[in-house]
């Protein structure tokens, strides 16, 4: 689920072919000021192909596009053996930016008139909101968490599904990264740097023991990034922990945006890369947590289908960790 | 109720209450205007001040609860990972964002909002105070992501992934979820929450944190250090009857508690005390009063309950960490802390309802937390193991 449209087929298309994806204006009205104008890169509006669940009938784009993922990750056999009660599946949602659109909404009605604020907003700015819808559709009562972090929080939502797995506490876990545009988060992102442009989406994996699918070969514990950490000796020890090495044949899909001065440090640690590489924001934007997933579903799929024996996954998120993973066909 | 352990223990065991009107936000246009409002500092010592300026009240409570939990954990700093539960982050440097933005023209301040609103920035800046380093985890499970906090850190150190963990969780009041639960007209238009009574009519928001460490024995023995309690089980699930409703019957309350005391090794009956949910909403405690009597079948009259929500309100993802706390000091310090307010029990209570504090014998307890989205935990602890 991205900007380059609902699906992973409009995904891979658009990583493939290096696209240039249409943007769009985010325009927030001002009363005594002009409007402020934000260019974003926003998913397409089109018929998702949910379905018709209660639970997702007044909620945020998140937790849609949260559904959409999930339900392309799992693939309708899983579904029905969740809803028969043949398999217990856990859910993971890893957030950074999370449920703005509707705590806009209503802390703007509560400073208006907190007397009439829609009772109907509030439970959906709560963090866990998209993870419990995701639960409730597929009618599973194992284990849900949501984790918060920075942009590379997906890794440690990786790791708590192997510690689930590994105990036993369900038969399967999605790991789901969703974030969702408004003029709130898109113009804080552009006090970083002009040049970036914020974006939306999903991404879902479903990982369980054993199967044929690529294997997760490792997740090395997130490397800190304290207060005057040196970005690129922090990825660089990431690597070295992660056991992935640049063999010429491993894809690297990494965090680069194309914002030159928050790329510097992997610019340093993989300009020398002589494996095949994939950048996800240089074409879909920043998403925060959900880039990192679409970074992780564009490995996870070049293995899958056979173009790489093994990738390294990387994210330098922005003030918490440098994280990633090692996947590799079985 | 109070800062640190022994304002607190003293506090409950006197069966105070802390509720007072709120002065941190604009509450005039409010159904109700109280709430569990804690005392802060104005600065910590070994805190800068701009390190302490750039923390949110959140924070400010966690790292003084945390700083406690290693303290007498014989600690200073170290390498831990750390586990926390918060549910409103820093909500309210994030509310002074969106006003800045709507009503200024300028963007002064605001890129230091936005890094400050993050929690892992905020918990990234405990850590250092704290001088603890090592991987962080920031549980959202709303309500119980306190009791999730540690709960994880306990399965992380019983699987030989951590010697130690810092474990806890916190938040602060903000207008935006004290409204939030107005909306929903979940606040008890009193201001008084009274969980279990036949007439309750809602809960109190309170703000606060709790934090331990959660350290295994060797561990413990090996650097001489004395310890709190034991933790004996976690339990975790899903309930999805509603967004914000748990299921009539108390069933995924049911299966964490059944699933929990099993782990133990525990029959019901072995259970010395249960720091209960306990919001004070008309559904909530119905809930779990019939998710706790199925689960303790004939022995229900003998389960002793009580809800300290009614002392100090729902702390949200503080809540589970403060009231697992409040378990360790019933069991170090052999009482039970009360339900107070309380002045008909509700017919569905088949339990023994701890209406005043109760100096009792007590070598086990159980604290339940459940949150919006239907995040269900429970926690299993017994008194201090002598080395």
């Amino acid at each position: 689920m991205s900007p380059a449209g609902w699906g992973i087929q409009a995904l891979i298309e658009a990583i493939d072919s290096n696209a240039v994806l249409p943007r769009a204006e985010l325009v927030r009205e001002r009363k005594q000021a002009a409007p402020v104008v934000t260019p974003v890169l926003r998913v397409p509006a089109a018929v998702s192909g949910l379905p018709r669940n209660p639970r997702l009938r007044r909620v945020s784009p998140i937790s849609k596009f949260a559904a959409s993922a999930a339900i392309e990750a799992l693939g309708p056999e899983r579904i029905e053996r969740v809803a028969a009660g043949e398999l217990r599946l856990g859910v993971i949602c890893t957030l950074m930016n999370g449920c703005v659109n509707y705590s806009n909404r209503f802390f703007g009605e509560v400073l208006e008139n907190p007397s009439v604020a829609s009772p109907i907003l509030f439970p959906e700015t709560v963090f866990n909101a998209p993870s419990s819808h995701l639960s409730a559709m597929f009618s599973s009562t194992a284990p849900n968490d949501t984790l918060l972090g920075d942009s590379a929080e997906i890794f440690t939502g990786l790791e708590l599904a192997t510690e689930w797995l590994l105990r036993g506490d369900c038969d399967g876990v999605l790991v789901v990264a969703p974030e969702e545009i408004d003029w709130l988060s898109a113009e804080a992102l552009r006090l970083y740097s002009r040049d970036y442009v914020a974006s939306e989406g999903a991404a879902a994996i479903y990982l369980q023991s054993g199967g044929d699918g690529p294997r997760l070969l490792s997740v090395p514990d997130p490397i800190p990034l304290n207060a005057g950490a040196d970005r690129a000796e922090s990825l660089r020890q990431l690597v070295e922990e992660s056991g992935a090495s640049d063999d010429g044949g491993t894809l690297l899909s990494d965090s680069r945006s194309g914002v030159g001065r928050f790329d510097a440090p992997e610019n340093a640690v993989f300009g020398d890369w002589t494996g095949p590489g994939i950048s996800v924001r240089k074409i879909l934007g920043e998403a925060f947590c959900a880039s990192a997933g679409l970074q992780l579903v564009a490995a996870v799929d070049r293995v899958q289908r056979g173009a790489v024996e093994r990738a390294l996954v990387t994210t330098l998120g922005g003030n918490e960790q440098a994280a990633g993973c090692w996947i590799g066909r079985k | 109720m109070g800062c640190g352990l022994a304002e607190n223990a003293a506090g409950f065991r006197a069966g105070r209450t802390a509720f007072r009107p709120v002065d941190l936000f604009d509450v005039s246009r409010q159904r109700v205007g109280t709430a569990g409002q804690a005392e802060l500092p104005d600065s910590l010592p070994f805190v800068s001040k701009m390190d302490w300026a750039r923390m949110d009240r959140g924070t400010r409570m966690a790292l003084i609860s945390a700083r406690e939990a290693l303290e007498t954990s014989n600690l200073i700093g170290g390498e831990m990972p750390v586990i926390v539960g918060t549910s409103a982050i820093a909500m309210p440097v994030g509310e002074r964002y969106y006003l800045q933005a709507v009503e200024g023209g300028s963007n002064r301040g605001q890129f230091l909002r936005v890094e400050t609103y993050q929690a892992q920035y905020q918990m990234g800046a405990m850590m250092r105070a704290l001088g603890v380093r090592g991987p962080l985890r920031i549980i959202s499970n709303a309500c119980a992501s306190g009791a999730n906090a540690i709960g994880q850190a306990f399965q992380m150190v019983a699987e030989g992934k951590a010697d130690r963990v810092l474990a806890g969780g916190y938040d602060a009041l903000s207008q935006l979820v004290f409204a939030g639960f107005d909306s929903l007209q979940a606040l008890s238009p009193s201001g008084v929450p009274r969980p279990f009574d036949a007439a309750r009519d809602g809960l109190a928001i309170g703000e606060g944190a709790g934090f331990v460490v959660v350290e295994s024995l060797e561990s413990a023995q090996r650097r001489r250090a004395g310890n709190f309690a034991r933790i004996l089980a976690y339990a975790a699930a899903t309930d999805i009857h509603h967004l914000t409703q748990p299921h009539p019957e108390g069933d995924a309350a049911l299966g964490t508690m059944t699933r929990a005391t099993r782990q133990a090794g525990l029959e019901p009956e072995q259970i010395g005390y249960i720091n209960s949910h306990g919001t004070g909403t008309p559904l909530n405690d119905v809930a779990e009063a019939r998710a706790i009597s199925r689960w303790a079948g004939a022995s229900t009259s003998q389960i002793r309950v009580s809800s300290t929500k009614s002392s100090i309100g729902h702390l949200l993802g503080g809540a589970g960490s403060v009231e697992s706390v409040l378990c360790l000091i019933a069991l170090r310090d052999q009482f039970l802390p009360a339900s107070l307010g309380v002045r008909d029990i509700d017919p569905v209570v088949e339990f023994d309802l701890v209406q005043q504090p109760r100096e009792t014998l007590i070598e086990t307890a159980l604290t339940n937390s459940f949150g919006f989205g239907g995040a269900n935990a429970t926690l299993v602890f017994s008194k201090e193991v002598r080395s």
